[in-house]
């Protein structure tokens, strides 16, 4: 009666029956990027049919640029959202490293590249004091940050006054160097008519990066966890501190590349320029799919949320609309894709 | 009968100068863990004094305590968290000073934490191998990854639909065994469990107890942290008794019955002041004390035990 009763039950089948088939279309809605993707279809489709010059490639290639230059920054700005922190200085700290950058090669009249190295570690430094702070004192990044935002802000446009007494940075086009750096950072080409910018594929260069590391790498498994849960992501041995210290100082890196883009595009830089970029960047990330929380979120999601941003601003110019018009739509946008994301967030959570 | 000041509060009584009960513990072998006389000072707060513990191999350490009693610094110490303002902390018979759960770790000190074991959004897979992932150059060897994952959590008879599932749509005794078998697999020698039951149905704290004798089995130590007797005594090899940072018994299982130990966790000489106040309240609530005599009888704590206990059982020992 017992040895019936201890009789070792079937081997579970290899395909577990308690797995519904799952269509690919709820896979894909079950991925944090789903609202972006919905989102931007149901925006390039608006401004397609109301727009009629939207619809050329050259149009699109122009959307194309405008969203590189945030979703660069927007791709750092995930990340460290997913790694569970803000950043608010990372709108000027572009300005700041640009800033730097073209004083310093002007003022010591050095190679143009000299300056941009300069940048680089001020830009980096940025980054660092930002984690630093924010993991040694355990403030809100967002109370940290906002103070560095104010900083960097009035630093921004009290030296550059000091400096130059004008509101903005020399012409630094004549210096040694500069055409090199023009090449690196702000390149353009032509391709079958079509105006193409080297900060596009620098921006789908970096996504793909932020991707691979995320979702590949043990970095990755381990900025999701410190986003997601910090003290159980210690008790098992990630170093913390280090990861979030990294992610601002990527910021950073990416503040220094945006920067630099922007400089050697127009060669000089107005002081006051970058305020408010920082809620574009926290946006897309949003629009995107990242929890405001953390620990939640994709590089791919935020490169859609500023392919949204990135439409919605040209398009408003290609429908011949008023463009004051165009931070009414970046909130109802936000709002909206808000709303989508969480009921579409339901959904999927519900069919898992 | 209001005036409970006037009943002795043998539970307060501290056990000072006990002497561990290391030296002829009969299991022969250094223990895995052990501390010294340990104590843990916040300020001028004092949250642990001269805690002696010990965890050998193929062992069940239980530690029991009420909320409060200092389980958690205890941990903390252990799992490298904090680090003990006095007394010797010795790994494997050397004295060890972590400074980061990192290092435990490398020691093969494990800690499963009641409620920060997982990251709730992360899948399972993800979570099975936080800190230790298998790299294949500079990525992860993610199929490697899920099918031992799968594989482990199948062997402590854990069957789940798809290790691609964020954590948190487990159960939490799945979670716990997800845990715990995440350290058994990452080759722990120590297992430190903070409270695994306190949150689970009966049933499932059953499945989390079957999961630490398995644990034992395998020839880890374990350190069992709860403040519930009944989990204690069946899996447990050893008891320590905290309460108000102190310890207040230190027995081998020989040396303690399942009631002794309920009855000292329940605090015998509380419950039976707890009795007379309600009495005093009269109506339901004497009613109620009548129930709480009953079984502070029953657990034949009628007396001042407490006092006794700590000091005598331990002296009389098994051979008493």
């Amino acid at each position: 009666m017992t040895q019936t009763a201890e009789a070792p039950v079937a081997p579970p089948p290899r395909a577990d029956e308690r797995i519904g088939r799952k269509s690919p279309l709820a896979r894909l809605l079950a991925r944090p990027e789903a609202g972006a993707i919905a989102g931007a279809i149901v925006i390039y489709i608006f401004f397609f049919i109301i727009a009629p010059p939207f619809r050329n490639a050259s149009s699109f290639s122009s959307v194309l640029y405008v969203t590189s230059t945030y979703g660069l920054m927007a791709t750092p700005v995930a990340l460290l959202m997913i790694g569970g922190e803000f950043d608010l200085s990372a709108g000027v700290a572009v300005t700041s490293s640009a800033l730097c950058a073209s004083l310093f090669s002007y003022e010591f009249t050095t190679n143009a590249w000299v300056g941009v190295l300069v940048a680089l570690v001020l830009s980096l430094l940025i980054g660092f004091i930002n984690g630093w702070l924010v993991v040694r004192t355990g403030i809100p990044s967002f109370l940290i940050t906002l103070g560095m935002f104010f900083m960097l802000q009035g630093l921004n446009i009290a030296l550059t006054q000091t400096i130059t007494n004008q509101v903005s940075s020399p012409d630094i086009s004549t210096l040694q160097g500069f055409n090199s750096a023009r090449e690196v950072f702000s390149a353009s080409w032509t391709i079958g008519g079509v105006n193409i910018r080297t900060s596009v594929v620098y921006w789908i260069v970096f996504v793909i990066i932020a991707t691979w590391i995320l979702l590949r790498t043990h970095i990755g498994n381990w900025i999701f966890s410190v986003g997601g849960n910090a003290p159980s992501a210690r008790a098992v041995g990630v170093p913390v501190a280090k990861m979030k210290i990294g992610l601002f100082m990527a910021v950073g890196f990416m503040a220094w590349f945006t920067g630099m883009h922007t400089l050697f595009l127009f060669n000089t830089i107005q002081s006051g320029q970058g305020i408010g970029n920082e809620f574009v960047y926290i946006i897309a990330a949003v629009v995107g799919g990242c929890l405001l929380t953390g620990g939640y979120g994709s590089a791919v999601g935020a490169a859609i949320g500023a392919l949204i941003f990135g439409m919605v601003n040209q398009g408003i110019v290609y429908a011949g609309w008023n463009p004051d018009w165009f931070q009414f739509f970046v909130g109802a946008l936000l709002l909206g894709a808000i709303l989508l994301n969480t009921y579409i967030r339901r959904r999927a959570e519900a069919s898992i | 009968m209001s005036t409970p000041q006037d009943t002795p509060q043998p539970g307060r009584h501290r056990a000072d100068g006990q002497d561990t009960a290391t030296a002829g513990n009969g299991r022969g072998g250094v223990p895995l863990v052990k501390l010294i006389d340990a104590g843990k000072r916040y300020g001028a707060v004092i949250a642990l004094h001269d805690i002696n513990l010990e965890v050998g191999a193929r062992e069940v350490t239980c530690v029991l305590g009420d909320n409060g009693a200092g389980k958690s610094t205890l941990i903390k110490i252990i799992a490298g968290l904090h680090q003990p303002s006095s007394g010797t902390y010795e790994v494997e018979g050397t004295p060890v000073s972590f400074s980061s759960p990192r290092e435990a770790l490398e020691r093969g000190i494990a800690t499963v934490y009641q409620d920060l074991a997982v990251v709730a959004l992360m899948p399972v897979w993800r979570n099975f191998f936080l800190g230790n992932e298998v790299r294949k150059g500079p990525r992860m060897d993610i199929p490697a990854m899920k099918k031992m994952c799968k594989d482990e959590l199948l062997a402590m008879g854990i069957d789940l639909r798809d290790v691609e599932q964020p954590i948190g749509t487990l159960s939490g005794g799945e979670r716990q065994c997800v845990a715990i078998s995440r350290a058994v697999h990452f080759g722990a020698k120590v297992l430190i469990l903070d409270e695994p039951t306190a949150a689970l149905g009966v049933k499932q704290s059953g499945v989390v107890l079957k999961y630490i004798i398995q644990a034992r089995e395998r020839g880890l130590g374990v350190i069992f942290i709860t403040h519930n007797p009944h989990h204690a005594y069946p899996v447990g090899d050893r008891f320590l008794l905290l309460n108000r940072g102190a310890s207040i018994g230190n027995y081998e299982k020989s040396q303690v019955t399942r009631e002794e130990l309920t009855g000292l966790m329940a605090g015998g000489a509380e419950l039976e002041q707890l009795s007379h106040e309600l009495e005093g309240a009269g109506g339901a609530a004497a009613e109620a004390a009548h129930e709480m005599e009953a079984e502070v009888s029953e657990l034949g704590i009628t007396s001042h035990p407490t006092t006794t206990t700590e000091s005598d059982t331990r002296v009389r020992g098994p051979g008493e």
